[in-house]
């Protein structure tokens, strides 16, 4: 069934359902970090989503920044390192665009990624090429602001498929942000493992909201 | 994967622990906050500006095991080789802030940085005033045209002993500020490595090296460093090191310099002491001086085999809050 939008209550579904999602992904996550980083990225990832996952079973929420807002301190108080402080930020930012709204459609989805990306810019000093997570978000966040029309599970593929492409980019890209940078023209051949992170986010909301 | 022998109780639990045993070695001067990963001293100086050190764990005895008289006053403890969270570090600020100010002492990581960041910014909004200064010694991790890129590693004891003794003894934020950041500005480090560590919780080592290879330059969680090569002897290893060290700042003819000699985890002191004498050969030949020598556990990267040499260059201001007698569960200087 092809679903216009999310209720206040499945969108809080749809980000248990990628907690759930991401932290049964901390092995995939943890070899691509082991190649390029210091392999404590899916334990990291695992970590805060499973602080992601208590925070929203605790709370009763009112509106989709509120939910968003929890996901973000969740995860920025609970993984520590740059991946707790960027991806926190990427929530916290989105949450911005979401202040009072109850329905999750594209136009929400749109407008979450294009704040959350501005968000992140700002705290990670990062630009696109520069091997991160932008990497994936940025192309998504274009994407979306085609789909302002379209179903939400149409856009969120749309987007999907961007981010994936910006993530399969970053392996043609040379670190230099956080710790991968140390490796230089090593790094090269090796996706980011935030952008896949963010690729997979964004891929585990459309199976949530194609399965709907 | 390969099981990596540890003394340890749950993986998940070796921060807390490791806290806990390090308070309770520290004659009751140390304690934690209920429930965090912060460490404070039991009785805390009052109206001086506070200092903070921390970051991942991994690292002991830094960073809490430099809290003490004279030295930092609280240390936000991350996970082992990850920052601590913002909470944590707002926390800590909470904690040793009395009125007068807090500055931190940040080692030069992304993740570091931005937590601090933003556990600045959460302590700046409820009226705290906080500064930061980034510890980026390691020669090894960027070359000197992008020094604002160089990673943080054992130089950090130097500067958190100049720092507590400036916030010690000037009551003025903007000097303590400047003391600490000249400090910063004249040391250099750099590390070498024979074997990894590997992280309690996978079990993975930080690092492939092969059993006849070392790493010149590699940085304290396993980061590449400037050359790998087969092992050659301690004489040759210092005299390279040496040359790259020297020749960076650079440390010249009538220098004085605080130097030390850091464990990375499992090398010897035999080992370190090798190490040493080398060192002080090459730094009388230079012509330079050396005022105060440090040799042990001072920033380890868990098991890590190997070593770093860091060295602080003094002028009279340096000298005269390096001197400051310190007392803490890692450094006791009288």
């Amino acid at each position: 069934m092809k679903k216009m939008e999310l209720s206040l209550q499945e969108t809080k579904e749809m980000f248990m359902y990628v907690a759930e999602q991401m932290i049964a992904s901390k092995e995939l996550l943890t070899e691509a970090d082991m190649v390029i980083g210091d392999g404590d990225h899916g334990i990291g990832m695992a970590k805060g989503f499973t602080a992601v996952r208590e925070k929203l079973n605790g709370d009763e929420f009112t509106s989709l920044d509120e939910i968003c807002k929890t996901v973000g301190f969740a995860l920025m108080m609970s993984i520590g390192g740059a991946s707790g402080a960027i991806f926190g930020t990427l929530y916290q930012g989105a949450a911005k665009s979401l202040t009072g709204q109850t329905t999750f459609t594209a136009t929400a989805l749109s407008t979450m990624l294009e704040s959350g990306l501005d968000a992140v810019k700002v705290r990670g000093k990062s630009k696109p090429g520069d091997k991160t997570m932008v990497d994936a978000l940025e192309p998504a966040a274009t994407a979306s602001k085609a789909c302002l029309s379209l179903h939400l599970g149409e856009a969120l593929s749309v987007a999907t498929e961007a981010a994936r492409l910006g993530m399969e980019k970053t392996k043609e890209m040379v670190a230099t942000m956080g710790r991968a940078k140390s490796l230089g023209e090593r790094s090269l051949g090796h996706p980011d493992p935030g952008a896949i992170s963010t690729h997979l986010i964004l891929n585990f909301m459309t199976e949530y909201v194609k399965g709907v | 994967m390969k099981t990596i022998k540890k003394i340890i109780n749950d993986p998940q639990n070796v921060v807390p622990e490791a806290i806990d045993g390090l308070i309770a070695a520290s004659h009751g001067t140390l304690k934690k906050i209920p429930g965090k990963n912060v460490v404070v001293k039991t009785r805390p100086t009052p109206n001086k500006v506070g200092i903070v050190i921390g970051g991942g764990s991994g690292h002991e005895p830094v960073a809490a095991g430099f809290i003490g008289e004279n030295l930092a006053d609280g240390a936000a403890c991350g996970n082992v080789f990850a920052s601590p969270t913002p909470d944590i570090i707002l926390e800590t600020i909470k904690a040793v802030n009395n009125g007068a100010g807090v500055l931190n002492l940040v080692l030069n990581y992304a993740g570091d940085n931005l937590n601090f960041e933003i556990g600045s910014e959460m302590a700046e909004a409820e009226g705290i005033a906080v500064r930061s200064v980034q510890i980026m010694d390691d020669v090894a991790s960027a070359p000197a045209s992008r020094i604002t890129d160089r990673r943080g590693i054992a130089g950090y004891v130097f500067a958190i002993k100049v720092a507590g003794a400036a916030s010690a003894m000037l009551g003025d934020f903007d000097e303590i500020e400047r003391v600490t950041i000249k400090a910063r500005d004249n040391i250099r480090s750099m590390g070498v490595a024979i074997s990894a560590g590997s992280i309690p919780e996978n079990g993975a080592p930080t690092f492939e090296l092969g059993d006849d290879e070392i790493e010149i330059g590699m940085g304290i969680h396993g980061e590449p460093g400037v050359a790998r090569r087969k092992l050659i002897p301690a004489d040759q290893l210092v005299t390279e090191m040496m040359a790259i060290i020297l020749a960076d700042l650079p440390f010249q003819r009538g220098d004085e310099v605080c130097l030390l000699v850091n464990n990375l985890g499992a090398t010897t002191l035999m080992e370190l002491f090798i190490v040493n004498r080398r060192i002080r050969m090459i730094l009388e030949e230079k012509g330079i001086g050396v005022h105060d020598t440090l040799v042990g556990n001072y920033c380890t990267s868990l098991e890590m085999a190997g070593f770093s040499i860091s060295l602080m260059k003094l002028d009279a201001e340096l000298k005269k809050y390096y001197d400051v007698p310190v007392t803490s569960p890692a450094l006791t200087r009288r």
